[in-house]
């Protein structure tokens, strides 16, 4: 089990850290010199001034149109998306590992708002399963793909919470945890996952369309 | 969160011969062979963020007012369409029959009116209307469009209009409506191809054709409010486009350049439509595109800004506010494609309220749906609440 847990925080951590940010960089590249060479339109239409006003008006929660016709979703989502980034970025335990391999530190959540928020990301998770299958609108559109994402999404920090609260094989959990952390940011560039990187460009590109040109707004 | 289960409500479909007849012309390889050339050739970012990015999460639904008037029947809304027309094709890599691209013909041209109002409610910004705009792109090259619109783009291709006016009837109804006119205000004139006049006003062919008194209304308003205005009597008259909803790109183009140049030959400052809408989406937004040309190229004003600008500028006045209620329907072209909303609620009477009843009026209740499918475009879209 020690060989394991050495290979998942050592290398694999690095390959996972580096396809993250690799396959982000290319695939940003891609779309780019797809944009580029085949719908230029969109670079020639894009204008930084109402895609950015667009992508505020997007971040403010119950303030579009549509976000306050689906409150609870909205709700949901605002705190899901938040704590997804925050509570892995800021948890004192992976601040401590940065710190044992790298010297890295930096100020982390204390550990009950941590868990609460883990729980969140769970809770949001359960949310969006039962979203899947009780609104027909969204039942209709749903695959295999969907659940898989779902699932990897939420396994992270189900892990994650089984082991900080001892719950299960310790060492395995740990272990699953890690690799799990690991399979969800290599997935992120090539997933639908990605729209962690696009949906500001595909908001920023319509906002443009709608302020520049339509002179309309779109929220 | 509301869970009821709404029926998937079968469909009666009607035979329409310009889908019928080029669907039996047609094998999986020869739609296959046009669907890679389309998504190969005139496809880019745009479609490939669009599709791989669609978290499914239905949030667009609300927006759209077929999903609202089928009592919330998922194939009805904007990612349901989506799914049965371009993931589809995606999916095969354009390798379907020709009847499962009748289905796909009969989403693009009869359930969905490329109104871009689910784009407001897509909490990533996705453009459904453009997706359902290839699907239709690749329907045209394939020959597979509903038979009357069809006809009005054949209308367009062989006259620069959409209704078969020929050139000697345009100028006839032209100087018809000049005589009517003068009955009742002795000076009015229509001028014709006046060279460097500061309007050209235009009009779509179904004015000449069935209202031509319209053109008279017109007359009236350039004339008294004084301006110096002309009307041409040559080919490229006509603003409209259902060649750009039958994905005739090419027409299209033709028919704008047509009209542009039209403008730049007699030297006239701008061009002033008559009310338009799809017209306006052609001239403003899509058909210069085409054509390379990053705005209209001779300015154009929408009907609506033009008697805007007539009003606050003092040139017309108005003797007497229209008193009864009033019901302003979605116009989406002049709406989402313009930002003119708010100025017929300031000037109309009492304004009551924005309706988003829809009525898809120029692609879909008058050209596509005629004979295509059973589907009800213009149903009313009921109040909806709160959703998750
Ligand atoms: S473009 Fe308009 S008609 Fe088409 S799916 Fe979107 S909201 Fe519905
Ligand atoms: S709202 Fe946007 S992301 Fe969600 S299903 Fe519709 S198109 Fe896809």
């Amino acid at each position: 089990m020690h060989a394991v847990y050495g290979f998942v925080v050592g290398p694999l951590a690095w390959i996972a850290g580096a396809v993250f940010v690799l396959g982000l960089v290319f695939r940003l590249w891609v779309f780019y010199d797809l944009a580029r060479r085949k719908d230029p339109m969109v670079l020639e239409y894009m204008s930084p001034k109402y895609a950015l006003r667009s992508i505020l008006h997007w971040s403010i929660p119950f303030h579009p149109v549509n976000s306050r016709r689906h409150p609870v979703m909205t709700a949901v989502t605002f705190l899901f998306h938040l704590s997804l980034v925050f509570t892995p970025l800021f948890l004192g335990a992976h601040m401590m590992l940065m710190d044992y391999y790298h010297g890295l530190s930096w100020p982390t959540l204390p550990d009950p708002l941590a868990d609460l928020l883990t729980v969140v990301v769970i809770g949001a998770c359960v949310f969006f399963g039962v979203r899947r299958v009780v609104r027909p609108e969204v039942r209709y559109v749903t695959t295999a793909k969907d659940w898989a994402i779902l699932v990897l999404v939420a396994l992270p920090f189900v892990t994650g919470f089984l082991a900080y609260h001892q719950i299960g094989p310790y060492q395995a959990m740990v272990v699953l945890h890690i690799l799990s952390g690991e399979g969800w940011l290599m997935a992120i560039p090539f997933t639908r996952l990605s729209h962690m990187m696009l949906a500001p460009f595909i908001r920023g590109y319509i906002g443009s369309e709608f302020g520049a040109v339509r002179h309309a707004r779109d929220w | 969160m509301t869970g009821t289960t709404p029926p998937t409500a079968p469909r009666k479909i009607q035979p329409d011969p310009g889908l019928d007849d080029a669907l039996a012309r047609l094998d999986e390889s020869k739609i296959q062979k046009v669907v890679q050339r389309v998504l190969a050739n005139e496809t880019g970012a745009r479609l490939k963020a669009y599709v791989e990015t669609c978290v499914r999460c239905g949030l667009c639904s609300d927006g759209c007012h077929y999903y609202l008037s089928h009592d919330g029947d998922p194939q009805y809304s904007p990612v349901g369409k989506v799914k049965q027309t371009i993931w589809e094709l995606l999916k095969h890599k354009g390798r379907v029959s020709p009847e499962a691209l009748r289905r796909m013909a009969l989403v693009a041209y009869t359930e969905c009116n490329l109104c871009r109002r689910c784009a407001m409610y897509c909490p990533m910004g996705i453009d459904t209307a453009y997706m359902i705009q290839v699907t239709r792109r690749i329907c045209h090259l394939l020959g597979v469009t509903p038979r009357y619109i069809q006809d009005t783009a054949h209308s367009h291709a062989a006259t620069m209009n959409q209704m078969w006016v020929k050139e000697d009837e345009w100028i006839d109804s032209l100087l018809w409506q000049e005589d009517e006119a003068r009955e009742e205000i002795p000076h009015l004139r229509i001028p014709l191809d006046k060279d460097g006049a500061d309007i050209m006003y235009s009009v779509i062919a179904p004015e000449p054709k069935f209202q031509t008194q319209l053109i008279y209304l017109a007359a009236v308003i350039l004339n008294e409010s004084g301006l110096n205005w002309t009307m041409p009597s040559a080919p490229g008259w006509d603003n409209s486009d259902m060649a750009m909803f039958t994905g005739d790109f090419e027409i299209m183009g033709r028919l704008k350049r047509k009209h542009f140049e039209l403008a730049q030959r007699l030297k006239v400052k701008r061009i002033v439509m008559g009310e338009c809408g799809h017209a306006f989406r052609s001239v403003y937004d899509v058909g210069n595109r085409w054509l390379g040309w990053r705005s209209e190229p001779v300015p154009v004003v929408h009907a609506i800004e033009f008697y805007w600008e007539l009003l606050t500028t003092g040139r017309l006045k108005v003797a007497r506010k229209y008193e009864k209620k009033v019901t302003f329907h979605d116009p989406c072209n002049i709406v989402r494609g313009r930002g003119l909303h708010e100025r017929p609620a300031k000037w109309s009477g009492p304004f009551v309220r924005i309706s988003w009843r829809c009525i898809p009026t120029g692609n879909i209740t008058i050209a596509a749906a005629r004979e295509a499918e059973s589907s009800t475009p213009a149903r009313r879209t009921k109040p909806s609440g709160w959703k998750a």
